[in-house]
């Protein structure tokens, strides 16, 4: 029992940890760009402020969701993180196998600093209302993506905002430290294996509790998160394999047509 | 209440995405594995299951979709 619950705190973290990362990565890329071509005042002000505006939210949402009952919010949230979690792990099959382009942030980078220095200069105002809106709505939209998976991980275990809430806290030191540190985008972060790590843990947790919300009675108990977690590392290991060799084969055909005529 | 739909949107595709069939397959397969699990079977094995044909399923898809645009 004390392994099993050492399991899912251990599980908890490191997906709360890896996935936070990720969207703290895409909105750090974002301030990033905006604060290199514009300034970092405005830039800064808009970060802050959906930051003030996102911890708003989060103190108001969380206490309302330990009162719903934990057999319904299990349910609820399993799935909502299964249907969350498959999308990433499609998107990073999708990408793997090159059906898909993978997600560059030095790409995103150079985009969002081409589109900050062409748009028109807010002149000599306190505010550059340009970069204040653009990091607020980069920030918010990222931080609204982490307070989800915080508040949703967190309501589904005694305990768990606390855990989820510190993995959360840590991505954001290590994001923030190394952001300030190389003041460039993080492209040397593999945000498609991430993606695809976190998809799998995210699918994993969703299936184990949503299968929980509808009466299921899991063989081994906790154990069964690990099972769930090889099954569909396995699945998507294979997906990825064979969806390359078709890639390949489609390459092929077109060339050895040539070649017959 | 162009907050609004924003708002909504960014849910939709938050929690949506660009498969709508995972999201209604997953509702289909909590229900099934409630159902079985409400007449005292076995229900745990439905929804790793439906887990992975709903994946494949989508890669499918998704893989029709590109053979379809890379012959237009």
């Amino acid at each position: 029992m004390m392994w099993g619950e050492m399991t899912r705190s251990a599980f908890l973290f490191l997906t709360a940890f890896l996935a936070s990362g990720v969207e703290m990565v895409e909105a750090l890329t974002i301030v990033l760009a905006v604060g290199v071509t514009r300034g970092w005042r405005s830039t800064l002000l808009g970060a802050g402020a959906a930051a003030l505006l996102l911890a708003g939210l989060i103190a108001g949402l969380g206490p309302l969701i330990s009162e719903v009952p934990i057999g319904s919010l299990r349910l609820v949230v399993g799935a909502l993180l299964l249907v969350f979690g498959l999308q990433w792990l499609r998107k990073a099959i999708l990408r793997a196998s090159g059906y898909k382009p993978l997600h560059d942030e030095a790409a995103a980078f150079e985009q969002e600093r081409a589109e900050a220095g062409r748009a028109a200069s807010g002149g000599s105002v306190a505010v550059d209302w340009y970069s204040f809106t653009v990091a607020f709505k980069g920030v918010f939209l990222e931080g609204l993506e982490v307070a989800f998976i915080v508040i949703t991980f967190g309501a589904s275990k005694s305990n768990g905002v606390t855990i989820a809430a510190a993995a959360a806290g840590a991505a954001f030191v290590i994001v923030i430290a190394v952001g300030a540190t190389v003041r460039a985008p993080l492209s040397r972060v593999p945000e498609n294996t991430l993606k695809f790590v976190v998809g799998l843990l995210l699918a994993s947790f969703g299936t184990f509790w949503s299968g929980e919300g509808a009466g299921v009675s899991w063989p081994g108990s906790d154990a069964a998160l690990l099972g769930i977690l090889a099954l569909l590392a396995i699945a998507s290991l294979a997906a990825v394999r064979l969806l390359r060799h078709e890639r390949d084969l489609a390459r092929l055909a077109p060339a050895q047509k040539g070649a017959g005529a | 209440m162009r907050w609004v739909m924003a708002f909504l949107r960014f849910w939709y595709d938050f929690v949506v995405g660009d498969d709508w069939l995972i999201a209604v397959g997953i509702v289909a397969a909590i229900a099934l594995t409630a159902l079985i699990a409400d007449q005292g079977f076995d229900a745990w094995w439905v929804m790793p299951l439906a887990v992975i044909a709903l994946l494949a399923g989508s890669l499918w898809r998704a893989l029709r979709k590109a053979s379809d645009e890379a012959r237009q």
